[in-house]
This record gives structure tokens, C-alpha cells and sequence, in this order.
């Protein structure tokens, strides 16, 4: 670099920066007055800026601005409004008992809009998104219901739960563990287990004999699951004679069940979620295609 | 290579402002019909009625973009026919095809909006401007309080016609007659006032200001129509065999009498002053001439008073021309010919297509979502069930009943989810007019009826009264 002496530039009619590096110069070509003018004006209103909104950033906190503003806050008052939209939309959901709203059209698309947002939250976890369930959490779908396929049955098992340790009306049936307890012997419960898989039509080990697989379960099922297996909803009986078994149909799940018992465990909704949304849920349910 | 030898010239181009001068005439008089009956269907069509019956809409014209509908007079186009979009799209650009190879760029000259508005804009600046030289004196000149308020009533009546134009698009996307009173009471829909805002700066700004700029540099079609134009169209052409030379009346005189060659161009400038692109029509074919004839009326105008036949300049095929310039008899013009020929044919054939289709379409609808989760349920007594979404589509005016079959495994049956009603013990399912309804339904088939982990199925739905049946089809899942 060498020299500072402007000059001026025939072609152009303006002069150089001055500047030259190996012999290449550089015109003064100054930026636009208008770009120049919108520069200043940004610093000036970036000046304003900074005192009205939360700009600097501190140790520990910033600087809040003198209008207050926060997008948190914006954020509450727009959570707020929907959640009134909703109370406004879900008002007859609070009132209407569960079979009108089946039988209005609008509020039942409303109902199973909210019951299925609410079941993929609360109820997907052990069910599954379609409510597919798997081994030990029934699949919603099907027609097999422990406690009843009615819109009521439902209600009141979502209000109240299944065996839930905090809800004095939960439903609650325990199956003794007849392994465990030494109630039957293992051979005895081979027999029986085989008799539950002849009774819903499955073939059966060779040493089954089905006189005394009848007796055993007459002796010890029956009284809740009924003479031929049909199971009872009042006490939470499943019914072993049909395609549906919750802990597997094999064998040595049967085995396993009746060894050492089963007790799964739903809460009580009634509690943790909203009336509005316990009934959603319901006729959501109910909705899949196994209601009763 | 040195600075010195690189053209010291800008690459930008600024625009000249063209002042076309008024003119009388075939073309001038054929150019202010279109316009009347172009804009008085732009501005007009909206509040022409069509009874639909009384759950549709009774505007001639309506893009309902709120409920998702196009309504053309008998016709009505839902978003999944917009297909018929791109049938028109064809043909409009097939029609632009064959009048250019019939007569050039009529598009162009006598019905592009761009055209007609700049048209309509120039009139207006005439009207209070005065004519070419009184509007290029008064550009050169001061500007006075005169000036300034002649200008600024030009730019009020132009942006009152901008705004009109914008105020007529809206009236295409809402009934128009209600849409009037809510803008003239201030309380129509925000979004109304801001396309009337965007359509009154681009009618202002593209007519008003832009004008053969937009021809020149923003349209693709002169590019286009340069390329599909051959010699036997008809173009605006300066018939330059004779025309050329160029020598005033008085010379021509002359000339005629010592025997020399006179052409019958008198060199008046005319055309060029009337020409609303600033060309001159004697150059030849451009890009920038929009072909609208007015140059034709301005030389016909000094051919009658100089007592010379019309005609100097006039609508001729270039191959005519040519072949008189070298002495060759004239080519008769031939609007049937294979080009013209095949742009009809396929005109023919994707409008015959368009309507054969609409005419046929079905006014009912099915489609199927399988649902995949889960993909099949036992029951209790060991069947199994699939669940399917569906959806029903009503393009009829009034509410319709669809029974629901089942066709697939032996004795499987349908039901609906939530919907009881039934005919023949086939779930019937009621549609609204116009409208489509989702729904859910369950097929459930005995697993004697079931081998394989999926078998075809199809699922109709079968209109009560009016016997239209449409079927969709899908597959039904089991454990194999």
C-alpha cells in the first residue's frame, strides 16, 4: 500500500479512495444517503427498543422493559382463552347425561374429539393409542368387557378404578392365588388349567383327564367364574370360555394365573381429571366399537 | 485489454415515455367494443344470479373459499376436481395458439386486461391532459397550479378506476350483492378491503404508470409468440413493397413523372404517434408490437386524405409480402392449414374430454381409511373385526340416505359406529347437501370365513332413492 492521494477517475467522474494496493485503486463510491438515513433511524429506534422491551441480559436476569412485556405472559393469556372456549363448548358436556349425549350428534363429535385427546394423554401409556392394549391391560375394542361395555359400566370404571388404593368405590375382585396360597397342588393346577383351555374350545395336554379337570374347577372357579366358565361382570369374573383372555391363553399362562393370581391395577380418574373429560373418555371408549 | 476499450455505456435502459396520440378508425372502433364488453363483464358478471335451489348459493359465478367450492353458472367444481383447472389452462393456451397462427397477437391487441385498462387509462389522461403534443408541451414545460391540478385529477379518476377493478375482484369470492353493502357500511371482512387495496395499487401502478413496460419486459408471451409465429399468419404489417421508398407527396410527384421509383410512405410519423408501444410499425415485426391496428387506422386516415388507396399498412402475412416485394404472385391466406388444423384438434379434444367428464361425473363419493391401529380385533365368540373411516361425499343439492354393503369374507357384515338407522338390515347412513360425512364402521367376518392375513374388500354404499352406488375398495386384516 502506498500513497493517500485521491484522484480523480475520468470514466466515472468520481474520485478514488485514495487507497492503492499493487496498483489497483478503489473509486469512493459512498453508500446511498437513503440506506444511511434508515441505518441511523434503526439505531435511534433501537434505542426506545431497549428501554421498552427486555433487552440486556444480566447475571441471573435481564432487564424487563417498561412495558412489561413477556411472551410467558402471552403465552398464560392465550391458554387462558381456550380453556374458557372450551368450558363455553364443553358447558352441555357438564349437564347432559351420558345417553343424550350419544344421542346429539354435536355433542358426541365434541365428546370424542376431547376423549380421544385425553386417552392418547392419559390412557394410551398402558392401553395403547388405539387401545390396542396388550398382555394385562385389555384391549378397548373388542366386546369383552371385566366390568361392563355400557356408557354407565365405563363411567363409573374410569371414575373409580380397578383396585385403586385411593378410591373407596373402586372396583375391586381378587382371584385367590391357588399355588401360592397352597390352596391347590401344582398337578391340580395343571389339570384345571388344562380344563380352562378345553372350555374355550383349545386342545389339551395328554394327561388331562376332563372329569376331574370339571370337578377341580367346580370345586374351586365356578363359584365366580360360573359352572361353564362364562365368567360374571359383577364381580369381575372374566369369561374363560371365550377367543379373549387378558394374560394369554397358552398353556403356562394359565398356569402361571392361577398360581400366583392376577390384580391389575387403574386408577381413579375421577380425581385427577375433570368431570367433562371423565365422560369424554367414556363415550370415546365406548365409541371404538365394543360398547354395549 | 485496457479500460478504453470497454463501452462506456449503462446496461439499464430507462423507460421513454411513450404519448400516443388519439385516433379514429376500424381498429380504434372495433378496440373501445371489446373494451366495453370486457369490462362490463369483469365489473358486471358478479351480480348476474343462478338459482341453485335452496341450500346453494345463487351467484352466476362464485369461488367460495370458505366452504370450498367453485360455482360456474350449472357447474360446481369441488377442490379434489380442480383437474378441470388444468384442462382449462390447456385450452386457453391452445386458443392463444391458434389465433396467433390465425391473426397474430389479437390476445394481445384487443383483449389482454393489460391492454384494455391501459386503454382505458389513457383515455382518461387524454381527456384531461389533451392530446400527444399538449401532454409532451406540458411534461417539457413548469409545472403551474394548472398542470399540477389536471395531474392530480388524471391520478384521482385513475386510482378511482383502480379501485373499482379491485372492488369488482372481491365480489368473485363472496355474494356480491351482501358484500356490497358490507363494504359501503365499512363492515365487510378485513381481507375484502386488503385485495381491493393490492388490486388498486397493481390496476394503478401496471396501467396507470408501468403500461407497454409490462409488455415489453415482464410478459413471457411476445417471447413465446416470436417463436410460433410462421409466414402465414396474419400480423399488422408494413407492407414495405410499397411503402419504401419513403418521399413526401410532393417528390413522389416528381418522381412518378421522371419515371423514378416513389413508394407510397410519405414518411408522416402517424403511425408512430399513435402506436401505444412507441415503435414504429415500418421496422417490421418486434417483440413490443401488441399488433392492436391502431397504426393501421392512422395510416388508412392519411391515405384517404392524400388520395391514396388504404391499406399501407394493414393486417398480411409475412409471406405475402415477401413474395410481392420480389414480384411473385400473392399467396392467398390460408386459415385452414395443418397448423391450425392440429391446434383445433386438440382444442376439440381436451374440451370434448372436459365436458364428456362433466357431464358424467358422479354426484356421490366414497374413500376408505383402513384403521391401523389396531388392525384387527378378536371378539369374545372369536370373529374378527376391522375397523375402516369413511368418507361420504353428497355433491347434490339435497340431503341424501347411502345404505352400506360389504362385499370381501363370506358372512361378513357392517355396522356403524354411532349410527343406528337401517334399511333392509344395511346401515344407512344420511348425508347434508353438499357435503361430505365421516364415519366409522366395523366389518366384522366369522374366522371360519377367514384365511390368510388379508382379503380384498370392498365396501358400497348404495344412494336410497336416487339409485347412484359407488364403491371403494380396501383390504380386510386378520391373524393369518
Amino acid at each position: 500500500m502506498a500513497g493517500h492521494t485521491e484522484e480523480h477517475d475520468a470514466v466515472t467522474g468520481r474520485t478514488t479512495t485514495g487507497h492503492e494496493w499493487d496498483g489497483i485503486k478503489e473509486l469512493n463510491t459512498p453508500l446511498p444517503r437513503w440506506w444511511l438515513n434508515v441505518f441511523y433511524a434503526t439505531i435511534i429506534w433501537s434505542i426506545g427498543y431497549f428501554i421498552a422491551y427486555p433487552a440486556w441480559p444480566g447475571v441471573s436476569s435481564y432487564t424487563r422493559g417498561v412495558l412489561g412485556y413477556s411472551s410467558r405472559a402471552d403465552v398464560a393469556v392465550e391458554v387462558e382463552a381456550l380453556k374458557a372456549r372450551r368450558a363455553a363448548q364443553a358447558a352441555d358436556l357438564a349437564t347432559v347425561e351420558l345417553a343424550a349425549i350419544k344421542a346429539d350428534p354435536k355433542l358426541l363429535s365434541l365428546a370424542i374429539a376431547q376423549g380421544k385427546a385425553a386417552f392418547g394423554d392419559n390412557c394410551a401409556p398402558c392401553h395403547g393409542i388405539g387401545a390396542t392394549g396388550s398382555k394385562g391391560y385389555p384391549n378397548l375394542n373388542d366386546d369383552e368387557w371385566l366390568w361392563g361395555g355400557t356408557l354407565e359400566d365405563i363411567h363409573t370404571t374410569l371414575k373409580h378404578g380397578i383396585r385403586s388404593s385411593n378410591d373407596a368405590d373402586t372396583r375391586i375382585s381378587a382371584m385367590p392365588a391357588f399355588g401360592r396360597d397352597g390352596i391347590l397342588k401344582r398337578d391340580e393346577i395343571r389339570m384345571v388349567a388344562n380344563h380352562v383351555r378345553a372350555l374355550s374350545g383349545q386342545p389339551t395336554e395328554a394327561g388331562y383327564n376332563r372329569a376331574a379337570g370339571e370337578k377341580l374347577f367346580a370345586d374351586n372357579c365356578a363359584s365366580c367364574h360360573g359352572e361353564k366358565g362364562l365368567g360374571n361382570r359383577d364381580l369381575g369374573a372374566p369369561n374363560l370360555a371365550d377367543a379373549i383372555s387378558l394374560y394369554g391363553n397358552r398353556l403356562e399362562d394359565i398356569v402361571e394365573t392361577v398360581t400366583n393370581s392376577r390384580a391389575g391395577v387403574m386408577p381413579a380418574w375421577a380425581g385427577r381429571l375433570d368431570p367433562v373429560t371423565v365422560k369424554s373418555l367414556a363415550v370415546y371408549v365406548h365409541s371404538l366399537g365394543g360398547g354395549q | 485489454m485496457s479500460t478504453s476499450d470497454i463501452p462506456d455505456i449503462p446496461l439499464y435502459a430507462s423507460a421513454k415515455k411513450v404519448y400516443p396520440q388519439s385516433v379514429r378508425g376500424t381498429y380504434r372502433r372495433i378496440k373501445w367494443g371489446v373494451l366495453f364488453v370486457c369490462l362490463g363483464i369483469y365489473y358486471f358478471l358478479p351480480f348476474l344470479r343462478w338459482d341453485r335451489g335452496p341450500n346453494l348459493p345463487n351467484q352466476g359465478i362464485l369461488v367460495d373459499l370458505v366452504n370450498r367450492r367453485f360455482y360456474f353458472f350449472p357447474i360446481e367444481v369441488w377442490p379434489q376436481e380442480v383437474y378441470y383447472f388444468t384442462g382449462l389452462l390447456v385450452l386457453a393456451a391452445m386458443v392463444l395458439f391458434l389465433m396467433n397462427a390465425i391473426a397474430g397477437r389479437i390476445w394481445c391487441g384487443y383483449l389482454c386486461p393489460q391492454t384494455v385498462w391501459t386503454d382505458l387509462f389513457l383515455h382518461v389522461e387524454r381527456m384531461i391532459e389533451g392530446d400527444r403534443r399538449d401532454r409532451m408541451r406540458m411534461d417539457e414545460g413548469r409545472w403551474g397550479p394548472g398542470v399540477l391540478a389536471r395531474k392530480a385529477a388524471k391520478h384521482f379518476i385513475w386510482l378511482m378506476i383502480a379501485w373499482w377493478t379491485g372492488g369488482a375482484w372481491v365480489l368473485y369470492f363472496a355474494d356480491a350483492p351482501t358484500l356490497v353493502r358490507e363494504l359501503a357500511s365499512g363492515t365487510a371482512p378485513a381481507v375484502a378491503y386488503i385485495w381491493i387495496g393490492i388490486l388498486t395499487f397493481t390496476t394503478y401502478t401496471l396501467a396507470g404508470i408501468m403500461r407497454e413496460q409490462v409488455c415489453n419486459y415482464m410478459c413471457p408471451w411476445p417471447r413465446i409468440q416470436a417463436a410460433l409465429t410462421d409466414d402465414e399468419a396474419l400480423n399488422v404489417t408494413y407492407r414495405y413493397d410499397r411503402g419504401e421508398p419513403r418521399v413526401s407527396v410532393k417528390e413522389a410527384a416528381r418522381r412518378k413523372a421522371t419515371g423514378e421509383a416513389a413508394g407510397d410512405c410519405v414518411d408522416c410519423f402517424q403511425c408512430v404517434a399513435v402506436c401505444p408501444t412507441g415503435i414504429d410499425i415500418r421496422d417490421g415485426a418486434q417483440l413490443e408490437c401488441i399488433q392492436c391496428g391502431l397504426c393501421i387506422d392512422a395510416c388508412d386516415t392519411v391515405m384517404t386524405k392524400i388520395g391514396r388507396p388504404k391499406g399501407l399498412i394493414g393486417y398480411d402475412t409475412d409471406g405475402n409480402v415477401q413474395a410481392r416485394a420480389k414480384g411473385l404472385p400473392e399467396r392467398p391466406f390460408r386459415p385452414v392449414r395443418p397448423r391450425t388444423i392440429i391446434y383445433f384438434a386438440i382444442i376439440a379434444l381436451v374440451g370434448g374430454a372436459m365436458l364428456y367428464q362433466l357431464a358424467t361425473r358422479a354426484t356421490a363419493g366414497i374413500s376408505l381409511i383402513h384403521d391401523r391401529s389396531p388392525l384387527f380385533v378378536t371378539l369374545a365368540d372369536g370373529s374378527i373385526r376391522n375397523a375402516y373411516t369413511i368418507r361420504l361425499i353428497n355433491k347434490r343439492p339435497d340431503s341424501r340416505l347411502f345404505a352400506l354393503t360389504v362385499e370381501g369374507p363370506a358372512g361378513a357384515r357392517i355396522e356403524l359406529v354411532n349410527v343406528s338407522a337401517t334399511a333392509d338390515w344395511r346401515p344407512v347412513v344420511a348425508v347434508e347437501p353438499d357435503s361430505t360425512r365421516e364415519i366409522r364402521a366395523l366389518v366384522t367376518a366369522p374366522k371360519s370365513a377367514f384365511s390368510g392375513k388379508s382379503v380384498p374388500i370392498v365396501i358400497r354404499a348404495s344412494d336410497l332413492f336416487a339409485g347412484e352406488d359407488v364403491a371403494a375398495r380396501d383390504h380386510f386384516f386378520g391373524p393369518g
